[in-house]
């Protein structure tokens, strides 16, 4: 997903002189053909993401069109009064873009794990949120996010589904369970393992890049009596939103995903989705408890 | 020591020949409203009336001109007599300083961009305004407008926050020669600037002039005395509270 993004980046960059990268020392090799070609538009700041942000304020403030990136911890928590008030307060916007989403890098330990960065953002107002579920969809999101006027987060990741569910971000069914059956909603790489929980059970599947703003006039199309949300950072991030817009229907919501406790473990990024429930054989074991107490 | 009285009776000396509609002094004392003032309101009045007075290139009809001067209030608590100025130079009514921080008013107790014309940023939280003037000068360079000034101003205990040493290290780094930072210096900061605020711009790449904060003559000298590729600084000095 970070070379689609590069690459992408590096052609908008040479279409739109609307556009400008800021960078915070990270991806700045990758960006470096595009920092010759436009000097004025590709900015490394070096390693200050306070800056990075503060920049991409008044960039914005010109009229320009920013594009942030770093490492998700860095991009979205260390600089979050800076997204606050040098680009919602002012009125600005700009298009943060994060790698190394919840456990991409789990062996570096909790420094550069970020499975808060959605909740954080969910704190603020008009954040459109996009998490690709595979590389193929990050140009089209990218562009389209580029092109659009407020802000937004891009939540790229080393996780990916096996092929590309891409759409305009609202609910696409990808396995239909028929009336009355329970709908599981998967947000960005996650779908696979929920697909493969959920493939003798009845359980209508869809599919969204898009958690903000949710497609809640789809939600409550597909949604009979039982919900379950899978996510692919804090478990529970979407639950306000679903609940919100269920408020009128008796419902039970079951939410997934990664865990608030810190492990303290190394291993891999695969590690980390059997460790918070996330993979096939953990998602299975939710939803049939979660199932079959409907049943009783 | 320099009054409020003396400092207001000063600027409405100033202001009285060139721009008789809106003298500052009874419009600071309309946004005063009884209140007592603290130092961060007498420490900025010079400088920010020689700015709009002098220096910068804006008026009410060019707030939204992409080829405008931009002046960022850093400091955002040192607003009632940012307020004063901009209503004296027409920015907003004189009416709107009768109630500030009211439920119905646009002029908070920190200004908001979005409420108030001619105002360039909202602030309020300190630290900010340095990163959004950086990355305002290079937005403007980086789309060949390349007569606009940016001018920001900050106080010298707002130095303390880390964001600012981030920008003032990049700026020089780069040579934003379109910035000016000035920084009112009443030896508010906690523990000191030994040797001089301006020795951590200068070590960084900046040109930097420090002046009496209370003398027009010299305030405009140093705000007008960028030259080279270099972004510039402005201490002005003013007694301590």
């Amino acid at each position: 997903m970070r070379d689609r993004f590069v690459d992408t980046t590096t052609l908008l960059l040479a279409e739109d002189p609307r556009t400008a990268l800021v960078l915070a020392d990270i991806s700045a090799e990758a960006f470096a053909p595009a920092a010759r070609r436009h000097p004025d538009r590709v900015l490394n700041v070096g390693i200050r993401e306070q800056l990075m942000l503060g920049v991409a304020g008044g960039l914005a403030l010109t009229g320009l069109r920013p594009i942030v990136h770093s490492y998700a911890p860095f991009l979205v928590e260390r600089a979050y009064e800076q997204i606050k008030l040098d680009l919602d307060h002012q009125a600005a916007s700009a298009v943060l873009v994060g790698v190394g989403a919840s456990y991409d890098r789990a062996a570096a330990g909790r420094t550069h794990l970020s499975p808060a960065d959605v909740a954080l953002l969910d704190t603020l107002s008009g954040w459109t949120v996009h998490v690709p579920g595979h590389p193929a969809e990050v140009p089209g999101v990218l562009r389209a996010t580029v092109a659009a006027d407020t802000s937004a987060y891009l939540r790229l990741s080393t996780l990916s589904n096996a092929r590309p569910h891409a759409g305009d971000g609202a609910l696409v069914v990808v396995r239909d369970a028929g009336p009355g059956a329970a709908l599981l909603v998967a947000v960005g790489p996650v779908l696979d393992a929920a697909l493969s929980a959920a493939a003798d059970l009845p359980v209508t599947v869809a599919y969204t890049h898009r958690p903000r703003p949710f497609d809640t006039g789809g939600l409550r199309a597909l949604a009979g009596t039982e919900v379950i949300l899978v996510e692919p950072y804090l478990a529970g991030t979407s639950a306000r939103v679903v609940t919100a817009a269920l408020a009128d229907r008796a419902h039970r919501l079951l939410t997934l995903g990664v865990g608030r406790e810190e492990l303290r473990r190394y291993g891999s990024a695969e590690d980390h989705t059997r460790w918070h429930a996330l993979d096939a054989a953990g998602l299975r074991r939710s939803l049939t408890g979660f199932l079959s107490a409907a049943l009783v | 020591m320099t009054t409020l009285a003396t400092t207001t009776a000063r600027i409405a000396e100033a202001a009285a020949p060139l721009d008789g509609r809106h003298p500052v002094a009874p419009l600071l004392e309309r946004a005063r409203a009884g209140r007592e003032f603290g130092a961060n309101v007498h420490s900025t009045l010079d400088v920010l009336w020689v700015l709009y007075d002098r220096v910068l290139r804006v008026t009410p009809a060019t707030v939204d001109d992409p080829d405008r001067d931009r002046f960022l209030l850093s400091k955002g608590h040192a607003v009632a007599g940012y307020y004063a100025v901009l209503a004296a130079k027409g920015f907003v009514p004189p009416d709107w300083l009768d109630d500030q921080g009211g439920p119905e008013s646009r002029l908070g107790d920190h200004p908001d961009r979005t409420l108030v014309p001619g105002v360039e940023i909202g602030s309020g939280s300190l630290g900010h305004g340095l990163g959004l003037a950086v990355g305002t000068a290079l937005g403007l360079r980086a789309q060949g407008l390349l007569d606009p000034r940016v001018y920001v101003l900050l106080g010298d205990a707002e130095l303390d926050e880390g964001a600012n040493h981030e920008a003032i290290a990049y700026a020089g780094a780069v040579g934003l020669a379109n910035l000016t930072a000035v920084v009112v210096d009443n030896s508010s900061a906690t523990h000191g600037w030994p040797g001089g605020l301006a020795t951590r711009f200068t070590v960084n790449g900046w040109t930097a002039a420090t002046v009496d904060g209370r003398d027009h003559a010299a305030l405009h000298a140093a705000l007008t005395g960028h030259h080279g590729h270099r972004p510039h600084l402005v201490v002005a000095v003013i007694e301590s509270e």
